[in-house]
């Protein structure tokens, strides 16, 4: 890599770095992680975390810098998960990270835990914001790229956002605001799984086609199949360019599949938010399993 | 401390002090950065933006966006202060204030100007008599109303180096000027006693702390009646100590505030004087009703939180007519 982005920082030791048969690897196991830990809850959003685990492993083991040693690493890339609800992937996530103990998984949405329904950042290593009330991710991580300017942090902000989530209004205040400020190094990374609680996205309140949205607030536009490694992956490389070639931030619009992983949750806004029962969970457990085992 | 004249006080606005404190401070600590909301030159931010441009951001009429930009450059160590007006600030920006600068436990202060009724002839729309309830109720947030300049001076400077979510809620107007300046000694988390004594308690906070004091010297002069003044600055932390001795000595009081009684400073009050030590109180402030537009002193008038209002309500209760 040549970009400055990464060639002014130092490699952390031990920062997990995977191919792309590791990664899927590694997806495939979280996803049983997210089924186990929503089941044994009994609450949860099962499908808004199997859309988006793709996108969080290879953020997490393929492309930002962090230090597995010091969660607080100053220049760290920085990670909002502005889709709280997205919480299971991302304690997945932190746990294969080691940020998380794996022991913990029992204990998602039970009194006294960690694992708060929405990610509580007093108790997450390297989560530094709170949330869960949709809308507000994206102007944090302008936040986060306005401190880092000024304290000449060459560190890239992702924020990863549901689809659903754009109807909020703040959202379109932070990319004006991210946009006047020119803050080249956040990516927003759009889970467009186009289902929301009470159905589609476009018949609850459309959405439409988002890039052009997005590139009419003067924003650089990507567009990927947000399950397709390759993609991913050229997409988040392809942003880092943009950040130094230009002077806008860029959004991600990954096209995604609700429930990704388990046949009959797929496509289904039903699975929104919903816990399987027991027999449903061992049909979601024995698919999860089948798969992983079916990878190299 | 030096003798104020009452009758006679010097004035100052607080949105002054506080945007000369912030440039001021902004020389020495560079962690300090400042947003507004388009209203800079009322809140007098733009004196800090015209000192340090590259720290002073502009967020444009998006109060939402205000508070989270702040929240995120508190995460990189920053000590944002973000100021527009107190109504926009609290009503807009509350689910980010609560959802993420308190549940987060971020370093963000924020300092709204124009609260309560004086800010006057914009009317209702713009007159903040609910904020002091938003805010204390949520977890985690610190609530402070400093009462003229020289408190405000000393209030932004603790702010900047006392880790923690605040609430700081300024004026518009003048206002006159109660404390020295020179031996003025800011305490946290207290209950000022700004004057004392033994017949009845009137407690105030912010603008309405001088119109205590010019009460309680009229009492004394007019009638004897020797009222205790208490200046309730920090609304929360709330100090139920000092409210509790004072109570003890008069039995009596009296609170007064820009403010809705109802979950504001007479309901702080209430809230601890119940548990510690039942008082009859009198809560003057608005009394579940909108502001409207006129001058400050007018509305001050309209809803009863002038001197002359707090002075009648002492006497009504102390010397009950035939």
């Amino acid at each position: 890599m040549t970009n400055s982005i990464l060639a002014s920082r130092p490699m952390p030791q031990n920062l997990p770095r995977m191919s792309t048969p590791e990664l899927q690897k590694l997806a495939a196991k979280l996803r049983i992680d997210i089924i186990d830990m929503i089941y044994e809850a009994q609450s949860g959003h099962p499908g808004s975390s199997l859309s988006c685990i793709d996108l969080l492993v290879n953020l997490w083991f393929h492309h930002m810098l962090w230090d597995p040693a010091n969660p607080e690493w100053r220049e760290r890339d920085r990670f909002v998960m502005s889709k709280g609800h997205g919480a299971p992937a991302y304690y997945a996530t932190l746990m294969a990270a080691g940020y998380i103990p794996h022991e913990e998984i029992h204990t998602l949405r039970k009194i006294h835990t960690h694992l708060q329904g929405h990610p509580a950042s007093k108790y997450i290593k390297g989560c530094d914001v709170s949330t869960g009330s949709l809308g507000q991710g994206l102007s944090v991580g302008i936040g986060m790229a306005l401190g880092h300017r000024l304290d000449s942090i060459p560190a890239r902000v992702y924020v990863l956002m549901g689809d659903g989530e754009c109807q909020e209004g703040n959202v379109w205040e932070a990319v004006l605001s991210g946009a006047h400020h020119k803050t080249s190094r956040v990516t927003a990374i759009v889970d467009r799984n186009r289902l929301q609680i009470d159905g589609c996205t476009e018949n609850i309140k459309g959405l439409g086609d988002l890039a052009p949205k997005f590139a009419g607030f003067d924003w650089n536009t990507i567009e990927i199949q947000g399950h397709d490694y390759a993609q991913i992956q050229d997409a988040l490389r392809q942003a880092d360019s943009l950040a130094e070639s230009s002077d806008r931030p860029t959004v991600i619009i990954a096209n995604t599949v609700k429930g990704k992983g388990v046949s009959f949750m797929e496509n289904q806004a039903g699975w929104h938010g919903k816990a399987p029962n027991k027999e449903q969970y061992e049909a979601a457990r024995a698919e999860l399993v089948t798969a992983y085992e079916a990878l190299p | 401390m030096a003798t104020i004249n009452l009758e006679k006080p010097e004035l100052k606005a607080l949105r002054n002090q506080f945007g000369d404190t912030l440039a001021e401070l902004g020389a020495t600590n560079p962690n300090i950065v400042v947003l507004d909301a388009d209203l800079a030159c009322s809140t007098q931010t733009a004196k800090f933006a015209a000192k340090f441009p590259e720290r002073f951001f502009n967020q444009g009429i998006s109060e939402q966006d205000l508070i989270n930009t702040a929240a995120g450059l508190a995460t990189t160590g920053k000590i944002p202060f973000c100021s527009t007006f107190a109504m926009f600030a609290s009503g807009k920006g509350w689910d980010q204030i609560r959802n993420t600068v308190c549940y987060s436990n971020l370093n963000v202060k924020v300092a709204p100007t124009h609260s309560g009724l004086s800010l006057g002839e914009d009317g209702a729309s713009h007159q903040s008599i609910e904020d002091i309830a938003l805010m204390r109720v949520i977890p985690g947030m610190t609530v402070v109303v400093p009462s003229d300049s020289v408190e405000t001076d000393r209030v932004i400077r603790w702010a900047a180096e006392t880790y923690g979510p605040m609430y700081i809620r300024l004026v518009r107007p003048n206002c006159p000027v109660i404390h020295d300046d020179a031996s003025y000694q800011l305490e946290p988390g207290k209950i000022r006693v700004e004057r004392e004594g033994s017949d009845i308690t009137i407690v105030g906070t912010g603008e309405t702390v001088y119109h205590a004091l010019l009460a309680a010297e009229r009492l004394e002069k007019d009638h004897g009646i020797r009222a205790e003044v208490l200046n309730c600055l920090f609304i929360k932390p709330f100090d139920t100590e000092t409210l509790v001795a004072s109570a003890k000595k008069t039995g009596k009081v009296i609170t007064v505030e820009s403010h809705q009684v109802i979950a504001g400073l007479g309901g702080a009050v209430c809230e601890a004087l119940c548990a510690d030590y039942p008082a009859p109180v009198k809560r003057l402030g608005t009394q579940d009703r909108f502001g409207q537009s006129g001058t400050g002193d007018a509305l001050f008038k309209e809803y009863g939180i002038d001197w002359e209002a707090i002075y009648n309500e002492a006497l009504h209760w102390l010397k009950p007519g035939p």
